[in-house]
């Protein structure tokens, strides 16, 4: 078995006009026994930049709190928040230096940069950016979220259909995946305001 | 964490902590990730006032794309472009670490960069990893001693060549190379000649695909032809979009108001002389 499928993820994120968001799963389990249905995948880093992270769930916990700390330090440094390209940056460099011995974890980053513009990228466990202008994906699921996101995605969409594009990709994908599921977790980050949404899915 | 209390930034090169980690996780049975490759046709070729390098852009996670439209050819100098195959974070990270030393070389020497010094220091790095770094570049550049281009495989060894392609589509393109190349083309047959090689990795080669891009090379200036040419276009896309029937149905929702944010400017008084 695959070590990304031990837990099981799936998390995804769109681009829409000065806004983003940013979704996961809710599944945690241990290969094919679920242990928990409210598992945080996508963390906060600063009002305008979120971090998803797919794959061995220890890694995704460890890997989060070492990128905290070294924003925070940044921020008492700098006096200032990072921007989300540095950000993906920093995350890149970590990931490569355990490049013979990875963190068994993909990152999906979303933010918002300089003028409200917004910013997704993902990586692969060794850190490869990926840049995209549309969406992002990466999970146990991502072969599905590619096709529905293709399938589904417009450019320059507004919060709330953003969010509704978003959803309906997820469960859509999700439905389809075993290791993945039980519900979604959903962030829409506007200039003006973070909306997070709990949605209901399969429980199966 | 273990002893040292304070996840300081290390000073720099590979960390093999979690090594063990991971070998202990294989041995129970679970394999290990796939990376990031890019499948790959990369080319250069050398022509009268210089040389031009050209790539496509797909990125692949194993069967998968992963990335429709991604760079290939990275900057290491003003002069020096390298186009890179193979694990996609060994070719970003290796080319990225040699552009730097390439800066603090010129800050040190006040001249401009050689491409046979970037050559020997790529393949100083990729030798003492024996291959476990598994990028496969080629080189070119316009320097004092004029133009120049090399291939460089994951080994570590080099070849110095007036014509040149790698990646899984290399053959393809070298069998286009073979076939139209000739000393002492003109700027234009250069590019077009480049672009049919890449379109024949990009059409018979499943790891490469989507766009061409371009960079040429001259003494003094380059010029980096992003999506140069777009021989493969999405089809059928819906003027309507998706419609969703069923809205979906939301648990919980939190709303979180941002400030605004605003620039503070710190308006100092002015040193007095």
């Amino acid at each position: 078995m695959q070590i990304f499928e031990y837990n099981g993820s799936a998390v995804v994120a769109m681009v829409g006009k000065n806004c983003f968001a940013i979704a996961s799963d809710r599944r945690l389990g241990v290969q094919l026994q679920t242990i928990a249905t409210d598992f945080q995948r996508i963390s906060k880093i600063h009002d305008h930049l979120f971090i998803g992270l797919s794959g061995l769930a220890t890694d995704v916990q460890t890997l989060y709190q070492r990128l905290v700390f070294r924003h925070k330090l940044y921020q008492l440094r700098e006096e200032r928040d990072m921007k989300p390209e540095t950000f993906a940056s920093l995350v890149s460099a970590i990931l490569y230096e355990k490049r013979f011995g990875p963190y068994l974890c993909q990152p999906v980053i979303a933010g918002l940069g300089d003028d409200n513009k917004p910013f997704i990228c993902t990586m692969d466990s060794i850190g490869a950016k990926e840049l995209a202008k549309d969406f992002v994906v990466s999970g146990t699921a991502s072969e599905s979220l590619y096709g529905a996101c293709e399938a589904m995605f417009k450019p320059d969409m507004e919060a709330e259909e953003l969010f509704e594009t978003i959803s309906q990709a997820l469960l859509s994908s999700v439905d389809r995946d075993c290791l993945s599921g039980w519900g979604g977790h959903v962030y829409v980050v506007t200039p003006n305001e973070i909306k997070e949404k709990i949605l209901k899915g399969r429980m199966d | 964490m273990s002893q040292s209390a304070v996840d300081v930034p290390p000073k720099g090169g590979f960390s093999f902590d979690l090594c063990k980690r991971n070998d202990m996780l294989t041995q129970k049975g679970l394999k290990a990730p796939s990376f990031l490759k890019t499948g790959t046709t990369i080319v250069g070729l050398i022509f009268k006032d210089g040389v031009i390098l050209g790539a496509d852009t797909r990125a692949t996670e194993g069967p998968i794309v992963a990335d429709k439209n991604c760079e290939k050819i990275h900057y290491m100098a003003p002069n020096i472009y390298c186009c890179g195959a193979g694990t996609a974070a060994d070719t970003e990270a290796v080319t990225d670490m040699v552009s730097s030393q390439l800066r603090l070389h010129r800050y040190q020497t006040s001249r401009d960069s050689r491409v046979i010094t970037a050559l020997t220091l790529l393949k100083k790095h990729l030798f003492s990893y024996q291959g476990h770094v598994s990028a496969a570049l080629v080189l070119g550049g316009v320097d004092i001693t004029g133009p120049h281009l090399h291939t460089i495989y994951p080994h570590g060894s080099t070849d110095t060549l007036p014509f040149a392609t790698m990646g899984s589509g290399s053959l393809a393109a070298m069998s286009v190379f073979e076939a139209k190349y000739k000393e002492g083309l003109t700027r234009d047959e250069g590019i077009k000649l480049v672009a049919e090689a890449i379109c024949s990795g990009i059409f018979n080669d499943l790891g490469s695909g989507s766009n061409v891009d371009i960079c040429v090379i001259t003494k003094g200036n380059k010029e980096y032809l992003r999506n140069y040419m777009e021989p493969n276009p999405r089809t059928y896309v819906s003027s309507k979009g998706y419609s969703f029937t069923k809205k979906t149905e939301v648990l919980l929702t939190k709303i979180t108001p941002l400030l605004e944010r605003v620039e503070i400017t710190e308006v100092g008084e002015a040193m007095e002389e």
